[in-house]
C-alpha cells in the first residue's frame, strides 16, 4: 500500500507535547535554572556555574545519604525476593485459597505510603504501640526514636511488609503460567521438590523477578515517605536517605541552589540505572 | 518392558461419584500385551487421556486395578512404576542443553555418570539430535523438542511403557509423518509396550498393531485397523473411523432380507436376534453405484483427488458413496450393496450374522 506523507501529523501529537512540557520539561528546567545560580529570594539571582555540583559531590552528607541508600535497597531485595518466591511457592494454586490469599496479599499494596508510615510509627512505639510495648516488656530494649539500629529494623520490617505482596504477586503469576504437563514430567523424570524447583518454577519465573528486582530497587532507591514518617530521618541522621535529604536542603534550610544541583545529580542516577536495567532486559529478551 | 493389566478401573474427577455420568471413565477392563503398540482413539472428552494418566501413576482410579506384568502397581507413584510419558505440548527444560535434558532422569535417579553419558549419547543417536548435544533446548523448533520429550523416556532403557498423550498435535504435518515413522521403527527395533492417545484417525491406524477406539468414557471396540475398518462393533465406531463415516440406515429385518423404505436388501447372512432399534451400516467403499439396483438422487461430488465421494439420498435418507477417480455418475444412478461390507447393528451394537462369505 502506498504511504501517505503528512507532516501536519505532527499536530495530532503536539497535546501530548504541550502536557509533557508542562507537568515535565518546564519543572525540569526550573530546577536547572535554580542549579546554576545563587538566590537569597526576592527573585534576585547571581550566577554560580558549577560551583553546587562540585560542592554536593564533595560534601561527606550527600555520599552517605546514598550509601544508606544503597545499603537499605540491597537489604530489602535480600530479604522481599526470597521472602517473595518462598510464599508465592506455597500459595494454592486452586480453590477458594486462592481469592483468599490474593487478596490478603493485596491489601498491604493498596494503602497508601503515609498510612503504611503512621501505621508503623505508631504500632512501634514503646509507650502505646502494641509492638514496640511488648516487644519492650519481653524484655528487650526496642525503641526507634533513640536507637539507630531500631530504626533501621523498624524501616526494613516495615518495607517488607508493604512491599513483599509485590514480589509474590509477581512470582505466583509466573507460576501459576506453568502448564501441568511439565510438572507431570517431572514426576514421570523422578525430578525432586529442589529439582523442579530449581529447572522448571526459577526459570519461568526469572523474567517476573526480574521486574520485580528492578521495580523494588527503583523504589526503595526514592523511598521517601514511609521513613519520613516514621523517624524524620533520624535518630541523627542515621535514616536520612537521599530524597529525605534532599527534602531537608530544599524546604527546611530553603538552600534552592544546592537542592537543586542535588536533584540533577539524583534524577541523572535514577536515569542511569533505569537504562542499566532496560538493556539489561531487553538483551535477556533477545536471547531467548 | 511390561503387560499392563487394567482391571476393571473405573474413575470419576467428583468426590462422590453416584451415577454413570459422574464416570469420566465408566469401566475399562483390557490387557495391552507387552511390546505391543496400541493407540487409544476417541474424540474429545471420551476418557483416554484419563485412561492413560491411570496408567501412568499422574491419576489414581476410583475404581479398579493395574497391574504391571501381574504385580498390583495401584497405589505406586510414577516415580515407582518406572512409565515414561510424553504430552500434548512438550515439555523440556529451558535451561539446560540438549544433552542435560536427556540426562535429568538419569541423574534424578542417581546413575553413575559414565553410564548417563553412554545411555545419552545412544539416545541422541536413536532421535537424531547428536549434533545439537551442547545447544541449548530452549533454542529449538516443535518438532525437535517433542523429540527431546520422547528421548528423555528413551534414554531409561527398563521403562515399562511408553505413553504419548497426543504428541504430534503441535508438530507440522510434514515433521508428523516423520516423527510418526520414526516412532513406528522404534517400536520394531526395540519392542517397547506403546500407548498413544490420539483424536485423529490416521495416527492411530498407521501406528497401532491395535486401536482401542473409546466413547464416551468407555471402550467400545478393540482392533486391529481392517477390523475397526470392516467390522465395526459400535455405530460409533463407523461414524468414527473413515473418511467418509459409515451410511447406517434405519431398517427392518426379516431372516436374510432387510426392508430400507420401498427396498429390499439382500444381507449376507441371518442376524441373530435384532430387536430394538435396527440399523444396517454399510461403508461408502462398499455402495457401488451404477446402472443397476436402488434409485437414488445424487447430490454433489466431492473429487478428493484419489477418489471422488457421491453424496446422495436414497428413500429420503443421506448415503454417501466413493467411486473411483475415472468413474462417472451415470444419467440415472442407482446403487447396490456389496454383501461384504454389510453390517446390521441394534440398538448402536453390532448383530452376528450366519455370514456366508463370498468366495471364502
Amino acid at each position: 500500500m502506498e504511504k501517505t506523507w503528512n507532516n501536519r501529523a505532527w499536530f495530532l501529537v503536539l497535546p501530548v507535547l504541550v502536557l509533557v512540557a508542562f507537568s515535565a520539561v518546564i519543572p525540569l528546567m526550573t530546577v536547572v535554572n535554580y542549579s546554576v545560580q545563587d538566590t537569597f529570594g526576592n527573585n534576585v539571582f547571581f550566577w554560580a556555574g558549577t560551583e553546587w555540583f562540585e560542592e554536593l559531590l564533595h560534601s561527606n552528607r550527600f555520599w552517605e545519604a546514598m550509601t544508606r541508600n544503597l545499603i537499605f535497597s540491597f537489604i530489602i531485595l535480600a530479604i522481599e525476593v526470597p521472602l517473595g518466591i518462598f510464599i508465592a511457592l506455597n500459595m494454592p494454586k486452586k480453590g477458594w485459597g486462592v481469592p483468599v490469599c490474593l487478596v490478603l496479599m493485596a491489601l498491604p499494596l493498596l494503602i497508601p505510603w503515609n498510612v503504611v508510615g503512621t501505621i508503623w510509627q505508631v504500632f512501634g512505639r514503646n509507650d502505646i504501640g502494641l509492638l514496640g510495648y511488648y516487644v519492650n516488656a519481653l524484655g528487650i530494649d526496642y525503641n526507634y526514636v533513640q536507637d539507630p539500629f531500631d530504626a533501621w529494623v523498624t524501616i526494613i520490617v516495615m518495607d517488607v511488609w508493604h512491599w513483599t505482596s509485590l514480589v509474590v504477586l509477581l512470582c505466583y503469576a509466573g507460576l501459576v503460567s506453568i502448564p501441568d504437563a511439565f510438572y507431570q514430567a517431572a514426576k514421570i523424570d523422578g525430578a525432586s521438590r529442589w529439582a523442579v524447583f530449581r529447572y522448571i518454577q526459577l526459570p519461568k519465573m526469572q523474567r517476573v523477578l526480574l521486574i520485580a528486582v528492578l521495580l523494588r530497587f527503583m523504589d526503595s532507591f526514592m523511598i521517601y515517605t514511609e521513613p519520613f514518617v516514621v523517624t524524620g530521618g533520624g535518630p541523627g541522621n542515621s535514616t536520612t536517605f537521599l530524597s529525605i535529604d534532599l527534602v531537608k536542603t530544599a524546604l527546611g534550610q530553603f538552600d534552592l541552589g544546592p537542592a537543586a544541583a542535588m536533584s540533577l545529580v539524583y534524577f541523572l542516577i535514577i536515569l542511569l540505572l533505569s537504562w542499566v536495567f532496560y538493556t539489561v532486559m531487553t538483551n535477556y529478551d533477545a536471547e531467548r | 518392558m511390561a503387560r499392563i493389566d487394567v482391571h476393571h478401573v473405573r474413575h470419576s474427577y467428583l468426590p462422590n461419584p453416584q451415577k454413570d455420568e459422574d464416570f469420566a471413565l465408566r469401566e475399562v477392563h483390557h490387557a495391552f500385551e507387552d511390546g505391543g503398540a496400541y493407540a487409544l482413539l476417541g474424540p474429545s472428552g471420551c476418557g483416554k487421556t484419563t485412561l492413560l494418566n491411570i496408567i501412568s501413576g499422574l491419576l489414581h482410579p476410583s475404581h479398579g486395578q493395574l497391574l504391571f506384568n501381574g504385580r498390583d502397581v495401584t497405589n505406586l507413584s510414577t516415580q515407582e512404576r518406572n512409565i515414561a510419558q510424553v504430552f500434548q505440548f512438550p515439555v523440556i527444560y529451558d535451561t539446560m542443553t540438549v544433552y542435560d535434558n536427556l540426562a535429568f532422569p538419569l541423574r534424578n535417579r542417581g546413575v553413575p555418570e559414565a553410564d548417563v553419558d553412554r545411555k545419552v549419547r545412544e539416545t541422541l543417536d536413536m532421535i537424531d539430535l547428536a549434533s545439537w548435544a551442547k545447544k541449548k533446548a530452549r533454542g529449538l523448533t516443535a518438532d525437535q523438542k517433542q523429540k527431546i520429550s520422547l528421548g528423555r523416556g528413551l534414554v531409561r532403557s527398563d521403562v515399562n511403557a511408553i505413553l504419548f498423550d497426543e504428541p504430534l498435535t503441535v508438530i507440522d504435518p510434514h515433521m508428523k509423518w516423520v516423527l510418526r515413522s520414526q516412532l513406528k521403527q522404534l517400536h520394531r527395533r526395540f519392542g517397547y509396550t506403546m500407548v498413544y492417545v490420539t483424536h485423529d484417525q490416521t495416527e492411530a491406524l498407521t501406528f497401532a498393531d491395535q486401536v482401542v477406539v473409546m466413547y464416551d468414557g468407555g471402550i467400545v471396540q478393540i482392533g486391529t485397523p481392517a477390523e475397526l475398518f470392516e467390522r465395526p462393533r459400535h455405530t460409533f465406531v463407523g461414524y468414527f473411523i473413515g473418511s467418509p463415516g459409515m451410511n447406517v440406515l434405519p431398517v427392518a429385518v426379516e431372516g436374510r432380507t432387510a426392508t430400507l423404505g420401498s427396498q429390499r436388501i439382500e444381507l449376507p447372512g441371518v442376524p441373530k436376534a435384532a430387536g430394538g432399534a435396527v440399523e444396517l451400516g454399510i461403508r461408502p467403499e462398499y455402495v457401488r453405484l451404477g446402472r443397476d439396483g436402488m434409485a437414488v438422487q445424487v447430490g454433489k461430488v466431492e473429487d478428493l483427488g484419489r477418489h471422488k465421494v457421491v453424496r446422495a439420498r436414497l428413500e429420503g435418507r443421506d448415503i454417501a458413496a466413493v467411486i473411483g477417480e475415472d468413474e462417472t455418475v451415470p444419467a440415472e444412478p442407482k446403487v447396490r450393496f456389496d454383501p461384504a461390507g454389510i453390517n446390521i447393528y441394534a440398538d448402536s451394537w453390532i448383530v452376528e450374522m450366519g455370514r456366508v462369505e463370498v468366495g471364502a
